[in-house]
């Protein structure tokens, strides 16, 4: 009796690591974003490469920072899952 | 395939248990390596010339390259940071590298991440403080008093954001080349193994080591108002 629920909260914890995972898809988009400019104004003025690439690096740590948490949660979900510990104090006796 | 953290053995100091863990070992030996290489250079350097030659020339050209790093990050004001960023420096920068040896990174372990984004987030408020006084406890109210809560939460957020950066890409990297050990065909494990090493553990430890270290001189810099 107890296989099934359990088996339905360890299908529905890998499901939603796939889709914290999708977040992947918007930063790197933003992140492209982020290059694509900076090569535009690398391009228009050579000579100021140096500062452009030190805040690109700065901009694109940033915009990685919504992509690290979705990895984040998706690794609890993983391998660390609350709601098993959960399911076992309250329906396990 | 095991990511967690493995737990040696166990001492019990005074009814409390302390967990000797893989990350203290590994800590232990980056740090051992660090101490044998910086005995190692200073033996070597044992009489300073003011005309620097040969091996004293590459030492005083990597000290200076991150003073000016420190410099056009944080401002002249605050060069006295250069030491311990420089250690912070080395010392992520060897535990990123250590991967390559087939340790577990220290850094993959949020505890040592937490430890050194604390130690920024202490320095941007002292810096702050010390440096700008009275504007420093003014920015909490700034634009409305109303906005005080908010700029509590967003200072408190800095730390967390920084130590998740660097542990996250150094865990994912991690996890992604266990993945490929233990599942790759037999055929697959010499060549492709190599090309993800050299970016998980060669580029992205380099470049996350730079954006940590960039991003706390950055931070501390804008707070204590020295950088323009």
């Amino acid at each position: 009796m107890q296989e099934i629920p359990f088996a339905i909260i360890i299908a529905a914890a890998q499901i939603g690591a796939a889709i914290a995972l999708l977040n992947g898809l918007i930063t790197a988009i933003g992140q492209g974003n982020i290059v694509a400019k900076s090569v535009e104004s690398i391009a228009r003025q050579p000579e100021a490469r140096g500062s452009i690439m030190n805040t690109m690096f700065i901009g694109m740590a940033m915009a990685e920072t919504s992509g690290i948490y979705g990895l984040l949660v998706a690794i609890i979900l993983l391998f660390a899952n609350p709601l098993i510990a959960l399911y076992m104090q309250h329906f396990i006796k | 395939m095991d990511f967690s953290i493995k737990n040696l053995w166990v001492i019990n100091v005074g009814g409390v248990d302390v967990w000797i863990t893989e990350t203290i070992i590994n800590t232990w030996i980056v740090m051992l390596f660090l101490i044998v290489f910086a005995v190692i250079v200073r033996t070597k350097l044992k009489k300073f010339s003011d005309v620097p030659a040969g091996f004293q020339n590459v030492i005083e050209m990597i000290v200076e390259a991150f003073d000016g790093f420190v410099r056009s990050c944080a401002g002249e004001k605050l060069m006295f940071l250069g030491n311990w960023f420089f250690m912070v420096f080395l010392f992520i920068l060897t535990s990123n590298l250590s991967g390559l040896l087939g340790f577990r990174p220290p850094t993959a372990d949020w505890t040592v991440t937490f430890t050194f984004a604390i130690v920024t987030f202490a320095l941007i408020q002292v810096m702050g403080f010390k440096f700008r006084k009275g504007g420093y406890i003014k920015g909490f109210f700034e634009p409305y008093a109303i906005f005080f809560p908010l700029n509590v939460i967003g200072e408190l957020a800095r730390p967390i954001s920084l130590s998740f950066r660097l542990f996250g890409n150094i865990l994912g990297g991690m996890i992604l080349m266990t993945l490929i050990y233990a599942l790759a065909p037999f055929y697959l494990r010499f060549v492709l193994p190599a090309a993800l090493h050299a970016y998980f553990d060669l580029i992205a430890a380099i470049l996350q080591t730079y954006i940590f270290c960039v991003l706390s001189l950055t931070f501390i810099g804008a707070m204590a108002g020295t950088n323009d």
